[in-house]
Order: structure tokens, then sequence, then C-alpha cells
């Protein structure tokens, strides 16, 4: 049976030009970078050498302005946490959007627990973030504002340079959660006006358990972990070296290849999308037509679920993703869908399809040939299937 | 996830349907939680001789759809009232968890539906 994996948001191969740099790293250069001798000078080497390959992939001023990290949900964490717990002589407030991540909206409830006052902005249908509401709700007492470069979910991308401006405008600092993003898509930590910014190895065919966040020299914010030292006493710990060897790679390949791979994804996309909703009555595209992730196809049908569109899918050989409820640990649908004003049963019936590298036009028409009768066969069983629809399918 | 005989039901549902003139008809669940469904039935001589659902919802929803109208077919109404949610899973091999409340409506259906038999049949003698 002909295999598809159309799930690269939830999880990447690790490219294997990344693996093949990490390897001595596991075996001949095993130094404690913080060590005084030659060991130890080749895996400082190595350390520096990636530092410098991620703070050029986002266009960093400076390489130490990066700190490696386990993964996006730790940098997100902590560009929250520190920024809040450091600056709450200058206000207590800070301001996020309703379609981020739940590592942002849900240190960003933790927050108002401990007394800081978050609002979180609308969006439009398109999922872009609300500036206009923006600019309402930032005083001078707001010390962070966190909206996201992209949303992973539907593949909107938001405006951020907009955003940092009107951010600037007050002494409030903008953390970014570029997750989705980097390796995507061009990001430009100055050019955007970015003074935090979270990134993830594994999102960019890069060694899995690493990220980092982008730290714009000047910010300030708590150290997340104590110790020895290490991450210019940010983040103490003896570091991830094959790990962190490994986000250099992908972070030095992604940089070169990002062009091509990503007019060759958007065009597998637009091809993808229109398949789809020429060839299914009732259905939509989730998210902004234009401003959008090159890999990134998230569509709804009306009346089914997505839970039963994945199993069969998946019985056809198809890896893909939902924002259905009975996937995930809790019973409500996406916050992101219904944020982007989606009702309950519309949000029940989408679903996420993220193309990567191995993805070819082949498989996007064999995926496009088989979701219509599998629409059919779901929309014959269904009670919510108008009458004349049921008689036409 | 799931186990075999949620998928076996879920790749082949039986009794998928309606029953034009049924004579009872029940459904249960809301768009809103992600599953609805209905149980169609047809009554003689006190037992259930034909039965069909149609069912929105996840794997889970459409396998207990489809094994209660198995688990009831040909029962009396006596014995298909006692049929419970907890038979539907154990008979499909158990249920995830989380999958037990939200999905596993299809017994509450059932008992719909013969209520509304019994509430035509009552309405009928008067």
């Amino acid at each position: 049976m002909r295999r598809v994996y159309m799930d690269h948001t939830a999880g990447m191969p690790v490219d294997s030009r990344v693996l093949e740099a990490m390897k001595p790293y596991f075996e001949n250069i095993y130094g404690n970078p913080s060590s005084l001798h030659s060991f130890a000078q080749e895996a400082r080497k190595g350390l520096e050498s990636a530092r410098e390959k991620v703070a050029s992939l986002i266009n960093a001023e400076k390489a130490e302005e990066i700190v490696f990290t386990s993964c996006a949900t730790e940098s997100n964490n902590w560009a929250i946490r520190g920024v809040a717990a450091r600056n709450q002589d200058r206000g207590s407030r800070i301001i996020t959007t309703s379609i981020e991540h739940m590592s942002v909206m849900n240190v960003c409830k933790y927050l108002t627990k401990q007394g800081f006052k978050v609002s979180f902005l609308p969006v439009d249908n398109y999922g872009i973030v609300d500036c206009e509401a923006l600019k309402k709700e930032l005083t001078d007492e707001t010390i962070l504002v966190s909206v996201m470069y992209a949303n992973g979910e539907i593949g909107t991308i938001e405006p951020i340079k907009e955003v940092s401006e009107i951010v600037h405008s007050k002494n409030a600092y903008l953390h970014v959660d570029a997750t989705a993003a980097v390796g995507q898509i061009p990001v430009d930590v100055q050019n955007e006006g970015i003074d935090l910014l979270t990134l993830s190895s594994n999102d960019m065919y890069g060694s899995k358990g690493v990220g980092a966040l982008y730290i714009k020299k000047g910010a300030r914010l708590e150290p997340l972990i104590y110790g020895g030292g290490q991450e210019r006493g940010l983040r103490s710990g003896t570091e991830n070296l094959p790990g962190i060897v490994g986000i250099g790679k992908a972070a030095e390949l992604v940089k070169a290849e990002m062009g091509d791979e990503g007019k060759r994804l958007s065009k597998l996309r637009d091809k993808f999308i229109k398949g789809l909703l020429n060839r299914i009555p009732y259905s939509f595209l989730n998210g902004h037509p234009s401003k959008r992730l090159p890999n990134n196809v998230a569509v709804r049908f009306s009346f089914i679920e997505g839970e039963s569109m994945l199993l069969n899918l998946d019985m056809a050989g198809v890896a893909a993703s939902s924002g259905s409820a009975c996937t995930a640990k809790t019973l409500e649908p996406s916050h992101v869908l219904r944020a982007i004003g989606l009702k309950h049963e519309e949000a029940h019936g989408s679903l996420l399809f993220t193309l990567g590298r191995q993805n070819s036009e082949e498989d996007v028409d064999y995926v496009v040939g088989l979701l219509p009768d599998i629409v059919k066969r779901l929309r014959t069983m269904s009670p919510l299937t108008p009458k004349e629809l049921r008689e036409s399918v | 996830m799931y186990s075999e005989k949620v998928m076996e039901h879920f790749r082949n549902p039986r009794n998928v349907g309606e029953i034009p003139d049924a004579d009872g008809v029940g459904t249960v669940g809301n768009p809103v939680c992600g599953d609805v469904m209905t149980i169609y039935i047809k009554v003689k001589d006190n037992r259930l001789v034909d039965i069909k659902f149609k069912t929105f919802g996840c794997g889970a929803a459409v396998a207990t759809s489809s094994m209660i109208t198995e688990l009831a077919k040909g029962k009396t109404l006596d014995e298909a009232v006692k049929i419970t949610r907890t038979d539907v899973a154990d008979s499909l091999g158990g249920l995830p968890p989380i999958k037990m409340h939200c999905s596993n409506l299809a017994a509450d259906a059932l008992h719909e539906a013969i209520k509304d038999y019994q509430k035509k049949k009552e309405a009928k003698k008067k």
C-alpha cells in the first residue's frame, strides 16, 4: 500500500546530513565545552558554530543572543515567565493572542493566578491578529506582548512587523513564537523588531529535543535554570552537544534550501487546496488563502467529523491530523478554530495536512483522489447531512 | 488506540441508514461535543424486528452505534432497555477511557428510541 506522510507539524524526519553532523559528537567529541583542555575546545567549537548558524538563520545581530533549550515549549515558557518575573517593577500587564500554542496559552493562564493581567487579543476569520485591539490594550503597564509568527494549525502568517511597531511605541517587549515559521519562511529578528523568539530544531528536520530562544541583547529576563553558569548563566546544565550541533546543521541547511523548497511546497499546497475545494461540496479552507505557510493545507468539511476522516485516511496509508476534540486530550475542539469564528461542529470537521520534503505531486493527487469518497461515505452515515446533499452524493 | 473489534465495526458498520416508517426514533448527543446519533427502530410483538442508525462522530461513535444495532436486533423491548453503555464497550473489546463518556452514547440513543415508541403507543391508546 502507498504510504503518505502529511503530518509534518507533529513530527519530522531528521535530515540524514544532520544526523551525519551529529554522529562525531556522540562518538569522538565528548569533552565538556566548559572544560579547559583540547577535548573541551573541540566540543566548544561545535557548540559555538551551531549558535552562529542558528543566529544567521534568523539574522540575529550576535551569536550570543541565541540560547539553546530542550524544545519550543520550554522556550515559550521561559520567555514569558522569565520576562514577567524580571520586569514586575515596570508593570504587570501581558498581552497575547487567542490562537497561540498551548505552551503560550497555559503559561499566560498560570501568570494570571500570580497577579499578572493577561489579555488575549481576538483574530479575524483568517486568524490575523487584531492590531487595533492591540493598540487599545497596550499601556505603559504592559511589559510583554507575545504573538506567534505563524499558526501551524491554520497556516496563517501574522503581521509581525506591524505588531512590533505598535508594541515598541510603548515600553514592552515583543516575544514571537516562530516554531511553525522558522525553516519554512524567512524570519529576520532585526528587520522585524523582535525581542525574544522561540524556534525548534525538529520543525526544520533537525535533532529531536532541541529548541532555542533568541534574546535580543539588553532584554531583561530571569534565568531559567541556576547552576554552573552555562548559556551565559541563563540556562545552566551541561549542554546537549550532539543535539545542538544538529540544530546548527539544520539551520544551515534550511537557510540555503528553504527558498526553493518553499516555492515547491507552495505550489503543491495550492494544487492540494484547489483540488479538494473543487471536488468536494461544502468544503472550506481554514486560515488565510495567501498569507499562509507553504506547507499548510487546513480544510474543513461540513456534516462530518475529523477523526472518522483520519481513520479512513489512515486505512489508505495517509497520515494527517485534525482539529477534532476526539483526537486530543480534551473534549473541546481546538481553541484556534474557535477563535477564527468556526462553530463547534465546523471545528470538528477540520483536517490538517502539513507537507514536507518527501511529499510529491503524486502524493497530493493520491489524497485528493481519496478524500471525496471518504467524505461521501461519512456524509451518507451522518444525521447532519441535508437530505438534498445525501441524495446527490 | 482502538481495539481491532472497534476498527472492524468502523470499517464495516452494520445497519447504517434510516427506517422511513420507524416506530421509534431516538437522537442523542450534540454537534458541539462532536457526536450525534440517531437510532431508528421497528417493533413487532414487543420485539425489535429492525434497527438502523445514523451517526456524526468519531471512530468510537460509529463503532458503538453499529454494535448496539447488533446487540439489540431481535431482542424484546424489556431485554433491549437493559443493554448498557458498558455492555456496548465490552462487546467492542473496550474503548479508550476518554471515549467512554463522549462517544459511547449508543445505548442512550436506543433507550430514547424505545421511549419514543412507547410514547407513541400510549398516544394511540388515547
